[in-house]
């Protein structure tokens, strides 16, 4: 099977994720849409290297995940201390970080 | 090696300007003391520097060498001429009664937080003043002195920005606000100032291929360094420009009153009468030195520039009616009294200026620390709380009167001496316009006397009536300044000695020689 | 003998600084010190003043070398002295007259809390006026012109609690300042001119140098007698220098500073002679003067004031005969020192009157005094006929001389000069027989004051009538001992220079008009003040009058020009600079405020919109880099 067509479907879920990401107020689901972009980058990556035939793309897939693991460590963190505070896990609620 | 004197000038009040932050809260008095010491040593290792200098012997003395950052060629290296050693034995010299003068004034009006300690703080930052003004007097490395040039205004930010006058008629939030105003002020326009003066900085680097002054000049003279013309011009303006701010010149003076206005007198003594002084001795040693034609080029600009300050500046002293900015308005005349001495390219107004600065640093601490110690007693600087003081307070009004007319520069006070020379130097070479800076004199007695009436002489004023007179401890301030100003100006030639030699070079560095009288030119 | 000059300067000199920073201790004493060591000084002056007789009129000059003031380069500036018969004169009559007023004023300021102060002002005046005339150079003059100044202005402003005396010393600390300018611009001229600026090379060499170049020297050097010496334009100060205590007006701005100006010039007279267009200017300013301070003293009800205006007119003849050149410098100073004696005498006398009257000075509330202050009314009349030029006293000998000159002059400007200096004679007549008149005679016109308390005429203490008698006696006798085998002329000669005029007319018709002038004045003032009752609330008068009255206006022009004009000029220029010149520097401080604060709206706070921004922003690169390629 051709590997274009997994860029293809990389380049969807990308688009679905930022899609997401701009238009939804409820952290967790922006955060799961975060997710799903890294994702998508992710399967980018292991196309290219699978393409070159090198192993460079699937070494950063992995270094993809383990930031995505620390981000949600540090992300729900913050989500969670960010609900307990305002009863809420609308992102557009707190706004209060601006000059 | 022989002992590392000029070194020591700046790194004793440096390291004094550590302990003195270090001593704990609950021991004020210890770090005044302290810094007092301090301040006592420094003036007595200048007095060594004075000593051991010889006016007649090399141009630059007690040099110091070093590398400091071999890949830019930058040096650490000192030197004093007799213009240098003059204005630091000022400037240690005058820190003393700075900071007595200054004694109560930064004491925390309530003995509230333990970890809260102005006073060490103040003092601290004078010294470290003191320590960066004294280097930059002895830097021959350009690049060492722009580091110090502008390094000084930290300190200087911190003790306009946070130590004001208690007295501040719309109450202390007012206050605040006032002197955060100045103080940023104060930093904008000097860091402008020395980002301009950075980047000619760099342009001198890149033409010159290092920062020694020494070698620069002595390049330049032989010929073996050619600069273009525009080049050099550029350079030229970049740190001319810096200075005059420092200076400061008309137009770019406005940041004087409100600094001087906002904060106490003696750190107005400090900026006025030492941090000031390295504008116009950095034109002298480095505008004059590096850039000599364009020095030329630039000379009739300048001297209008200057002469415009000395009237306006006296002008408008004469309409203030808040006394310390009246002082700064008055100062801004004086410099540009001696700006006019540095360009009018004269033996006279060279030697004239220079001794001028050292005299405006007396004079200026004379009348602003008395007219400090009368605002600590009133609680304001307006001159309209005034009246009748001579009455109540005589010694007090005697010598603010002293301060005043060494001001006005009258015939055996030292200033006089400076401001005739400067007078003479530049009607030798430019009559019209020694003419019209002669008119400052008669502006210089108005604002000097009307001040004086209003606030000493007439009824006296109920507020004043109980004013008590100066303290032993303030006496001990304004004393030696009086009696050295009436020394220096019977007797100044020890200080024309030193400083003559140096000057003749600087001429023959702008390859000037003194006009000839017109009976002798006409033989 | 040199030596001894420098302590001629020293003696008040210390005086002034013990005085001045003693303090209270002082109090009980410190006039006794002052007026010892005036009194060393003028000791001093007698020792020297013989030892220089001792020797021939071409040797008398004594320069002491004291020490290298300022040197630069070329410009070499010394503190030296010279004394020489010039100086010597004035060393005399400075430290003669002055101990006579610091006697004086031990008696006169006895009640005055202040009394060790003013002692000490005193001092210091007098050691200032002599380092002025014993000065070796033109800079080392100005520190004594300036110091003068400074005596000046504290002793003016003595009453500092009273807002007048505290403006009028201002007013003429300021405008002493004006003239300071000239003799600023004139040392600098000598040192473009001569490369230097000492008596010695400067007179001697005057000859090498252009006349214009001399010309503006000696107007520079005019401008600067002008303001000492309150002479037209710069005489608005004298008058109101009155407000200072009487012994001030008497030793100060009568017999010795305000005459700085005539030393000036004769001292300079070799730039003058040089410089024919400056002394004409010079003869002016001295005629207009005179004839100016006349007219003002004519209508003062104050009797200060009134003295004040014969002085500016008596120095404006000093001024013009100065101006005649060689023919009139001898006389010049021969006024200057008879002038010395009667007008200190006739302002001892004004001050004694005022000590028996309660601090009163208007004229028209004295009247009869001559029963009650019999002392004062003798020396004072003395005075009086001195200054009017009475046969055979002081000022009928160097007044008469001057007319003379003024006469001698040649030509049309002798005629008009010698006519004004007749008509001033005259006007001289009538407002000195008018003070004496309304002092002295008539009946008493003052009243009890407001508490009832009678002013008590009486005469005043022995310290204050000893001075008034000695200087009755100089008023008599300097006049006839000076003209005695033209001893003063050959005194001053070698200095000054002197050459006899060829006058049209004859001396002894000069000498009869002079009379007839005298005894027209008189006449007119004894018709209008002694055969009438002096009105005790002076009438409105004459549009003169009025003028006078106001010192012809002077004022009143300067305080519409300068004074306001001068406020107008500094307040519009405060508004500039905090409008326009700080107004850009904070324009631009806006500017960049409004900048940001618009910029900063892009802020949200909002995370969506941020990330928004950033999906564009790595649009905007995407596409960039692939149009970039594409090109």
């Amino acid at each position: 099977m051709n590997p274009v067509n997994y860029l293809y479907l990389s380049a969807l879920l990308f688009t679905i994720g930022a899609t997401g990401v701009l238009l939804r107020r409820n952290a967790i689901v922006v955060f799961m849409c975060v997710e799903l972009m890294l994702n998508a980058c992710n399967l980018a990556f292991v196309v290219f290297s699978r393409m070159h035939g090198n192993l460079d793309g699937q070494i950063i897939a992995f270094f993809t995940m383990v930031v995505a693991a620390a981000e949600v460590v540090v992300g729900l963190a913050i989500i969670v201390s960010l609900f307990r505070a305002r009863h809420s896990a609308s992102v557009d609620d707190a706004s209060l970080m601006k000059l | 090696m022989s002992f590392p004197l000029l070194t020591a000038t700046a790194a004793l009040p440096a390291l004094g300007a550590v302990a003195t932050a270090a001593v704990p809260a609950s021991r004020r008095s210890a770090a005044k003391w302290l810094a007092l010491l301090v301040s006592l040593a420094t003036l007595a290792l200048a007095v060594v520097v004075l000593v051991r200098f010889d006016p007649d012997g090399a141009r630059y003395q007690l040099t110091e060498s070093h590398a400091w950052i071999k890949n830019f060629g930058v040096r650490y290296e000192l030197g004093v001429d007799g213009i240098g050693v003059a204005l630091l034995a000022l400037t240690a010299l005058l820190i003393p009664f700075v900071v007595l003068a200054g004694w109560n004034d930064a004491d925390p009006l309530e003995t509230g937080s333990r970890r809260w300690r102005p006073t060490q703080g103040f003092f601290a930052l004078i010294l470290a003043v003191e320590a960066m003004v004294i280097i930059s007097f002895e830097a021959t490395d350009v690049f060492l002195f722009y580091i110090f040039f502008e390094a000084m205004l930290i300190p200087m930010y911190f003790l306009i920005g946070g130590f004001g006058d208690r007295a501040h008629e719309h109450g202390e939030e007012a206050a605040a606000t006032q002197r955060s105003y100045a103080a940023v002020k104060f930093l904008l326009y000097n860091l402008v100032g020395g980002l301009i003066m950075l980047a000619a900085v760099i342009g001198l680097y890149a033409v010159a291929g290092n920062f020694s002054l020494t070698e620069i000049a002595a390049a330049r003279a032989n010929g073996s360094l050619h600069m273009a013309t525009s080049t050099e011009r550029w350079l030229f303006l970049g740190f001319f420009f810096a200075f005059a701010v420092k200076a400061p010149l008309w137009p770019l003076h406005t940041w004087l009153p409100n600094a001087m206005q906002e904060s106490t007198a003696p750190v107005a003594v400090l900026i006025t009468a030492v941090v000031d002084k390295v504008g116009t001795f950095a034109m002298l040693r480095f505008c004059l030195q590096l850039f000599p034609e364009a020095s030329r080029w630039a000379t009739p600009v300048i001297l209008v520039l200057a002469l415009i300050s000395i009237v306006y500046g006296a002008l408008l002293a004469v309409g203030q009616r808040d006394i310390k900015r009246l002082v700064a308005y008055a100062s801004i005349s004086h410099f540009g009294f001696i700006i006019l001495g540095i360009f009018a390219m004269t033996s006279q107004g060279q030697s004239g200026a220079t001794l001028y600065m050292v005299n405006h640093g007396l004079s200026t601490a004379a009348l602003m620390l008395v007219a400090g110690f009368l605002i600590t007693r009133r609680g304001s600087r307006l001159i309209a709380d005034y009246g009748g003081v001579q009455k109540v307070a005589p010694v007090l009004a005697g010598t603010f009167l002293i301060g005043g007319l060494a001001t006005l520069s009258l015939p055996g006070l030292a200033p006089f001496v400076s401001e005739f020379l400067v007078l003479v130097g530049t009607f030798a070479r430019y009559p019209v316009i020694g003419i019209i800076a002669t008119f400052g004199i008669v502006l210089a007695a108005l604002y000097t006397l009307v001040l004086y009436q209003r606030t000493m002489t007439g009824p006296v004023k109920p507020a004043v009536a109980s004013m008590p007179d100066l303290k032993a401890r303030e006496l001990l301030v304004v004393g030696p300044l009086i009696v050295l100003l009436i020394l220096l100006g019977v007797y100044p030639k020890p200080v024309t000695d030193i400083v003559n030699p140096a000057v003749k070079q600087t001429m023959s560095d702008v390859h000037r020689t003194d006009p000839k009288p017109a009976v002798e030119a006409s033989k | 003998m040199e030596n001894l000059i420098a302590l001629l300067v020293a003696a008040p000199l210390l005086g002034a600084a013990v005085l001045l920073v003693g303090g209270r201790r002082l109090d009980r004493a410190g006039h006794w010190l002052g007026t010892l060591l005036a009194a060393a000084s003028f000791v001093i002056g007698l020792v020297l003043f013989a030892s220089l007789l001792g020797k021939d009129a071409e040797h008398r000059t004594l320069v002491q070398h004291l020490w290298t003031w300022v040197p630069v380069e070329s410009f070499r500036a010394d503190v030296a002295f010279r004394l020489d018969q010039l100086s010597v004169t004035f060393v005399l009559l400075i430290t003669g007259v002055g101990t006579l007023i610091h006697l004086y004023s031990v008696g006169y300021m006895a009640h005055d809390e202040r009394r060790r102060r003013f002692f000490g002002y005193l001092n210091l005046f007098l050691a200032a006026m002599l380092i002025l005339v014993l000065a070796d150079n033109y800079l080392l003059l100005y520190v004594g012109w300036e110091g003068v100044g400074l005596a000046s202005y504290l002793l003016i402003g003595f009453w500092q609690h009273k807002p007048s005396a505290a403006t009028a010393a201002k007013k003429a600390f300021l405008v002493n300042r004006v003239g300071d300018i000239g003799l600023s611009i004139a040392i600098m001229l000598m040192f473009t001119t001569f490369g230097t600026f000492a008596f010695g090379p400067v007179l001697t060499s005057a000859g090498d140098a252009s006349e214009g170049r001399l010309t503006a020297i000696a107007l520079m050097l005019l401008l600067a007698a002008c303001g000492k010496s309150a002479q037209v334009p710069l005489q608005s100060w004298l008058g109101d220098a009155m407000e200072g205590p009487t012994p001030v007006s008497a030793l100060i701005h009568a017999a010795t500073m305000v005459t700085a100006g005539v030393y000036l010039i004769v001292r300079s007279a070799a730039i003058f002679n040089g410089a024919p267009d400056a002394q004409v200017a010079v003869t002016v300013v001295g005629a207009v003067t005179l004839l100016f301070g006349a007219i003002v003293g004519c209508a003062k009800d104050d009797i200060k004031k009134a003295l004040a205006g014969s002085t500016m007119s008596q120095i404006g003849y000093m001024v013009l005969a100065a101006g005649l050149g060689p023919i009139g410098y001898v006389f010049a100073i021969m006024h200057l020192v008879t002038h010395g004696f009667f007008k200190a005498g006739l302002f001892l006398g004004a001050g004694s009157v005022m000590h028996g009257m309660n601090d009163e000075v208007d004229m028209r509330k004295f009247g009869g005094l001559r029963k009650y202050m019999p002392v004062t009314f003798v020396t004072f009349g003395l005075g009086y006929l001195a200054i009017i030029g009475f046969p055979f006293l002081s000022g009928f000998y160097s007044k008469d001389a001057i007319i003379e000159a003024a006469f001698a002059k040649g030509g049309t400007q002798g005629w008009i000069l010698g006519s004004v200096t007749l008509l001033g004679a005259a006007i001289t007549a009538f407002y000195m027989t008018r003070v004496m008149l309304m002092t002295f005679f008539g009946e008493r016109r003052w009243q009890p004051d407001a508490d009832g308390h009678d002013p008590h005429p009486h005469e005043s203490p022995t310290t204050m009538t000893i001075p008034m008698i000695v200087l009755a006696i100089g008023s008599v006798g300097a006049g006839f001992f000076f003209h005695l085998g033209d001893r003063f002329v050959h005194w001053l000669e070698p200095v000054t220079g002197h050459s006899e005029g060829d006058s049209p007319v004859g001396v002894s018709v000069i000498t009869a008009a002079t009379l007839v002038c005298l005894v027209v004045g008189v006449g007119i003032a004894w018709a209008m003040y002694g055969r009438r009752a002096v009105p005790a609330v002076a009438p409105r008068g004459s549009l003169l009058t009025r003028a006078a009255r106001r010192d012809l206006l002077q004022d009143d022009f300067n305080h519409v020009v300068l004074v306001r004009g001068g406020e107008h000029l500094t307040r519009s220029l405060v508004y500039v600079d905090h409008t326009l010149v700080d107004g850009v520097v904070n324009g631009t401080a806006a500017g960049f405020g409004g900048m940001s604060g618009r910029l900063r709206r892009v802020q949200n706070g909002f995370v969506r919109s941020y990330a928004v921004s950033m999906f564009g922003g790595a649009a905007l690169l995407v596409a960039a880099t692939l149009l970039m390629r594409a090109v």
